[in-house]
Order: C-alpha cells, then structure tokens, then sequence
C-alpha cells in the first residue's frame, strides 16, 4: 500500500475492457500506471466479463473472421440501430481503428475462436473471445502484470480532482479507507450507472427500480457524476438504457448471457393482463430482441409472459431456468400469476386467426395471424399441443447512453474546453457513438479503440 | 420432449452436476476449450448416463473454470471441473468390480501406502526366504517361473475387473459398436493429450491460476509415454524369452534395456513434475476428496520407475537383492490397485473420447 503515495504517470480508473488497453499501451511505453477496481478480484472486469466478440472490420480474412466487413457496410449496420444517433467522425475512428486491434488483442494474450454454436450470423463481423470476456480479461490482467502494471481492487473512487482543467488525483475508498492517489494523468474508464436502480428511476421513472440489472453492480456511475457536477460535457440521452428481455426469475445482477430467452417469435407474448401487447414474430430474433426490453417495460409491473406449445420447446436455445409448464392453458396462467381464464381467451382467439401454411423456424415464413390485433405477422401457430409452457419476462438493462463528451484523442471537454489531462474510454464515453440501440459486439471495440487512444495519448503527455 | 421427465439422481453430486451443466448449455462461451462443452451442446437435457460420460471426457484443463462469469460468490457458484471430478470418481466406484473394492485406494492416500508395505513385504519375504537359484541377474534372487507365477495373475486379473467397469461404462453411456474411426479420434486425442490444450495449444490452468501453460500436458505425457515403454519393455523380454530363447539379464544395448531405461526416467520426471504442480494447484478445481489417493498415486508410479532405474544402476551389489524387492514390490501394488485407484482414470477417459467421437462422426 505504501506503494501507493507515489506519483503516478497514469492513474486508470475502472477495471474492465478499456481500462486494461489504455493501461497496457501506457505501459509498454514506459510509463508507471494504477489500475483502479472498484470490483473484488472475483468480480474484476465490469461488463467486459460478460462480453463474448469483438466487432472488427477487415479487408480480407482476419483471424477467426471470414470474407470481408468494410467500413462503409460496419458503418451503415451502426447507422441502422442508431437511427443517426452517432457521431459520424468518431464512429469512423472506432470502425477503422478495430481492424488493426485484433491482431494487437492477440499479441497481448487475448485468444480468438471462430463463432458459437447458434450465433453463425455473426462469423463475418464479429470475432469470439476462447472462454469469452472473463478469458480476455484475465489475458489483459496478466499482460499488464507482466508490465509491472499496479491493480488495486475494491478501490472505489468517489472524486476526481480536477482544478482548471488540470488533473491532480483522485479520492478513492480502498477497503473501507479514504485515500488520495496522485497522478499525472487519467484514464476514466469506469462504466456507465445502470447499476444505480436510484439513478435510472430518477431518469426513467419509479419502474426502473423493476429492472433487472444484466451486468455488473459495480457501475453505479460515481465518476460520470463527478465529472458531470464539476462541469464536464455530456452526450447521449440521460434518460435512456439499453434494455433486452430477459427470464424474470434472473439474478438482480449479474445474470449476463444465460439469462436471455429466445422464445418469443415462437410464443404469444402477454402482459400481467393477459392480453397481447405487440407482434412477436415482425422479424428475426436476433434483429428484435434489444426492443423487448423497452415494450415489456412499458407494460404494467414491468412483467410480461412468452407462451409456448410442446411444438415449440426445442426451436431455440435453452435458458438457464427451465419454463413453467401445465397440462392446461388456465393451469399455466394460474402457475404464472395470472389469470387463467382470461389467458385462455387471449389463446384462443390468437389460434382462431391463425391461417394454414409451412412454419419455418429460421427465416419469415409469413406465417401469420388475420383479423387480430396486434398481429402476429411471422411463425404464427395456434397453440394447442399439451404440455403448455410459460417464460416470465422482464426487462434487463445492459448499458446506459450518457456519458462523456470526447474528441478524437479521446479527451475529455470541460467548461473550460478540453481538458489538460483527463481522457475517457469504454462506455463512460460510448454514447457519442452508439446514441442509440445496440450493434452486437460494437461496445468491445469503442471501448478498445479508445481504451488503446486514451492510453497512448496519457503517455505521450506526461512522458 | 417434455421438461417433466422424472429424471430422479441417484445422488446430489448427479444433482449438482445436472445444475451446473443446464447453466453452461445455456452460456456456451467454453465452446473452444475442450471436447466436453461441443458435447453439451448436442443436448437439452442431461440423464445420468449423459452426465457421467461429460464427466469422464473431461480432463480436468481447468480453463472452463477461470472463464466463467459464474464461479463463486456469483450465486449460481459453477465449478465445472469440480464438481464433474467428483462425478468421475463416483463413476468409477459405481462401475468397479468387484464391488468389495470399489473406492478403496481412490480417495485417500494411506490405503495405497499400506497397500505398498504389503506389496514389499511379500517381495521382501520372497527374496530372503527363497534360496539362491542357478539364474543370472534377478532370477539369481526369484526365478523366472516364479515371477511369471506373481505376475502374470497379477496383472491380468485388474485387466479382467477394469473390462468388466468399462463394459458396465459402455451400456450407461449409450455406447455403440465401436469402428476404427472411432478408435482413431480417441487414440489421437491421447497422443498428443489434445483436451489440455486450451483448444488452441496454449495448454491448461494449473499450476499457476488463470495463466496457461504445457507443463501438466508435458509432465503428464511423461509418465503416460515412460508407462508405456516401460510394459514395451517387458513384453519385448518376454517375447525374446519365449520365441528367441534369449534369456535376461539382457545387455544395454538391448531392446528390453533401451526401452526399460527410457521409460523409467520419463515415469520417474514425470511424476515428480506432476507431484510439484499439483502441490501449486487449487485443489477445489479437481476432486478435493480424492486428492490424497491421487497424490499417492502420483508418487506410486514415480516410485515404481525410479525403483527400477536404481535397480538397474545397483547392478553387480549387495543392493540388488533388497533392491528388486523394491522395485517388484512397487510393480505388484501398481498392478493390483489399478481398476480401483486413479490409474483407471486412463481407461474410462480413452472409452470417453471413443463415446464421443461416435456423436460426432
């Protein structure tokens, strides 16, 4: 500890993805950097250690990646999901800069391995990490390590002192004790707030507090706040997160991957009600999924129920908690909380307008419902085939939208213009460039573009 | 299907490992690591048999474990190399035969070194008891049909008892007339241990948290391949003895000698390497009750190559006599506690890797 009353080239808050490349690139050149965590070791990483790919352009085959992934096309798969909610220049920036980060990854450990079973759709765009985001982040902690790198855990950081635009330190709680850690730059890297239920309810209204949180605890946005009240530029929509639905029974936090549920383009989705509220089957999961969120969270108690037949059990992939399963349709909704009556009129009435046809499970098959509202306009089937099956759906929040304003060195912008010293990566700054929706993969390679700039530029100031 | 098959374990651990895998189904981040992940994968739901093949295709690499999102405190607490080592071990008791032995030198150390006094007293008493005979070499101490009259029961009857546990092995797991593609798949895994390779050659976790490294791959395909030379050299000698009439001591430059004295120096660094990373692994990450029977065991095999290359360089002075008790006595208890201790492990994981490469092809 006594280590710690040095003057650091570079303090680093946070502990994940951007974090851990703007550290290693400051210290390979020589500079002497601090890693703060506010997560225990066992928890290290953020949301970095529930990530599974990387989003890379590439001109030809790369690594693990197949065919070719060009700006113009990575870009346009940005503006579609962010409905121009961008900055282009910067977005260019990230999309450019990920081609020459993978092999970069490689080299400092990271290991890559062709995509998962059930995700073939993401082969040519995204690159997998071997063992996921907790493999990569334990090959950046070993990288940095080796470098000579100081991490310190559960040191929470609760000030940043900034005079003029000139940083100095940080205030931080190490295990219970206030410390002041000097340095001669920073790197913020510490996450959004979407773990502070408080926050988002003040953002999102008092049915946030039923949110499910999919990420980790430790993003309670105490630096974006600090940097906020003392004066720094912001971007992105403060009252917006990113939202999938996920099983209802799911950890409070940390849930991450096995929480998702893909039955919804097969299933009819009920709220609390047990009336339909949307189309469950307007396109292909993968394209659908990030607005569920949203729709169940705007139902009453926030809740909602995805019902299935036999005939669909086996046509998606598994989740961690088995469904709730009668032999009767009045039984499920009894089973489920709801009511079973009114859950077997919403059925059949849903079976009464479905028409003949082929049901495809992987593509539109334009099977769909008539006379009923909302439709159902793909992979609609009656639902009739015992045993019947009930998921509890309800929103789970992956990151939120504001954050700080950065430029193309990945500095941060103060009342006074940018400042002398201070620079952000990862999602404390993502929402300059993903204003909006969600781009598989693409949170990775914001925050290791500008994680790696961050790091490069800290350095090359104080060195 | 149905989610209310009345799929009752027949024992927590059954239960526990049943848990842990539904929630790896549903993660597949592990994919890449090993064969055991694609082999879940094939599935939905997990029966007993289901689960005791996953159990014994593992080879305890480790990686799925330090990649996980889901290891303690996290309240879904996966310990996948845990908790299917437990699975393995209870399988192994479950399908061994006869039944009186099951478990009896697998989970603690001190049967196995009892088991060993045994094994060198009897030696002991042998070598001192029996006169002098008219042989060269050993069987100037114990004479050839004598050994032959120890050993050859003594090594085929764990044979007999470790077919009867792969043949009960086969019927629980589904198993299916075997081709020799299979075997092939299987073999080739062996060779070159290719599930504690992380996937990608990098190696397994072990010795030194969640860092990778070769060295429990290398150490251990010390001791497999030293073994092998080892009974390479015994069966050569035993050939040249029956259909050469070419009797022992045999010269150093001969093939029992060559093969003996490789394979003794690879079982004996081997197995010491193994012992030292072991001492630096987290035992919780393995069978934590089994950790003493698999030390001793370690060291058993260590024992019994070391003995014999001393043997060898005692040649010509008063140790040879105590010395080949030693040694023989090591030999014998090796033997006999095969189909019961950690050494079957070898066997149930090549029926594993044969299992699962009719899945794939």
């Amino acid at each position: 500890m006594t280590k710690l009353n040095a003057l650091w080239d570079l303090v680093v808050v946070g502990g994940g993805n951007a974090a851990l490349c703007a550290a290693i690139e400051a210290a390979e050149l020589g500079a002497s950097v601090v890693i703060l965590e506010g997560a225990p070791r066992d928890y290290r990483g953020g949301n970095s250690r529930h990530t599974r790919n990387f989003r890379c352009m590439h001109q030809g085959p790369l690594s693990v990646l197949t065919d070719i992934y060009e700006e113009e096309e990575y870009f346009d798969d940005l503006l579609r999901v962010t409905k121009g909610e961008t900055d282009e220049h910067l977005a260019r920036l990230a999309i450019r800069t990920s081609e020459s980060c993978l092999p970069w990854m490689e080299k400092q450990g990271v290991r890559f391995q062709p995509s998962l079973s059930g995700t073939l759709s993401l082969s040519r765009t995204n690159a997998f990490f071997l063992g996921g985001g907790k493999a990569l982040v334990n090959a950046y902690y070993n990288r940095a390590a080796d470098l000579g790198v100081t991490v310190i855990y559960e040191a929470q950081v609760t000030h940043v002192d900034i005079q003029d635009g000139v940083f100095s330190g940080v205030t931080c709680d190490i295990a219970g004790v206030t410390q002041l850690i000097e340095g001669k730059s920073v790197v913020l890297a510490s996450g959004g707030f979407q773990a502070d239920l408080e926050w988002l309810a003040r953002a999102w209204g008092p049915a946030a507090k039923n949110f499910l949180i999919r990420g980790t605890p430790y993003n309670r946005g105490v630096v974006l706040k600090d940097m906020i009240d003392q004066g720094a530029e912001t971007v992105g929509d403060p009252t917006q997160c990113h939202a999938v639905a996920i099983d209802g029974r799911a950890p409070k936090y940390d849930g991450g991957i096995v929480t998702r549920l893909d039955c919804v383009p097969f299933s009819i989705v009920v709220n609390r009600d047990g009336q339909r509220f949307y189309d469950e089957g307007e396109d292909v999961w993968p394209k659908r999924y990030a607005i569920w969120g949203r729709l169940v969270a705007a139902q009453p108690d926030q809740v909602a129920y995805s019902i299935i037949d036999t005939k669909s059990i086996d046509a998606f992939m598994p989740s961690v908690f088995p469904p709730i399963q009668a032999d009767t349709i009045e039984g499920l909704g009894q089973k489920l909380g709801i009511s079973g009556t009114v859950l077997k009129s919403t059925v059949e009435a849903f079976n009464a307008a479905c028409q003949e046809g082929m049901f495809h499970g992987n593509e539109l098959d334009g099977l769909t419902t008539k006379g009923l509202t909302p439709s159902k306009t793909n992979w609609a089937r009656p639902i009739t085939q015992a045993p019947f099956y009930g998921y509890e759906l309800r929103p789970g929040v992956t990151f939120t939208y504001l954050g700080l304003k950065v430029d193309e060195t990945a500095r941060v912008t103060g009342a006074g213009g940018r400042m002398k010293n201070v620079w952000a990566a990862g999602e404390i700054m993502a929402g300059s460039i993903l204003g909006q929706g969600y781009l598989a993969g693409f949170g990775m390679t914001i925050g290791t573009v500008f994680g790696r700039i961050a790091g490069k530029e800290a350095a090359a100031h104080v060195l | 299907m149905s989610y209310e098959i009345p799929i009752l374990p027949k024992s927590n651990t059954l239960a526990e490992a049943r848990r842990q895998v539904e929630i790896c189904n549903a993660c597949r981040y592990c994919e890449g690591y090993c064969a055991v992940f694609p082999a879940i994968t094939r599935q939905r739901a997990f029966a007993d048999g289901d689960l005791t093949q996953l159990a014994n295709l593992c080879h305890n690499c480790q990686g799925c474990y330090h990649a996980c999102q889901y290891t303690a405190p996290h309240e879904f607490a996966l310990n996948l190399p845990g908790i299917l080592a437990d699975v393995r071990q209870e399988s192994w008791d479950e399908y061994a035969w006869p039944q009186a032995f099951a478990g009896r030198f697998q989970r603690r150390g001190t049967p196995i070194a009892l088991a060993l006094v045994v094994g060198l007293a009897l030696l002991f008493a042998l070598v001192t008891a029996l006169p002098a005979t008219d042989g060269l070499g050993f069987y100037a101490f114990v004479s050839h049909s004598l050994m032959i009259a120890i050993f050859a029961p003594a090594f085929l009857a764990p044979m007999v008892a470790i077919g009867v546990g792969l043949r009960r092995y086969w019927c629980a797991v589904g198993g299916q007339p075997i081709r020799f593609a299979h075997l092939r798949h299987a073999v080739s895994a062996v060779a070159t241990m290719r599930n504690l390779g992380g996937g990608q050659g990098q190696g397994c976790n072990f010795e030194d948290g969640d860092r990778f490294s070769n060295k429990r791959r290398i150490a251990h395909q010390l001791v497999m391949y030293g073994f092998l030379l080892c009974f390479a050299a015994t069966s050569s000698a035993t050939l040249m003895h029956y259909l050469l009439d070419i009797q022992a001591p045999y010269e150093i430059f001969s093939l029992p000698k060559l093969l003996g004295l490789t394979g003794g120096l690879m079982m004996s660094v081997g197995a010491l390497w193994l012992v030292m990373l072991k001492r630096r692994a987290d035992r919780k990450l393995g069978s934590v009750r089994a950790w003493g029977g698999e030390m001793a065991f370690v060291l058993l095999l260590g024992l019994t190559g070391f003995t014999g290359l001393w043997l060898y360089a005692a040649t010509g002075t008063p140790l040879v006599a105590p010395l080949l008790a030693l040694h023989l006595g090591a030999v014998l208890t090796f033997f006999l506690i095969t189909p019961y201790s950690k050494m079957v492990h070898g066997f149930y994981r090549l029926a594993a890797l044969v299992r699962d490469a009719q899945s794939i092809t």
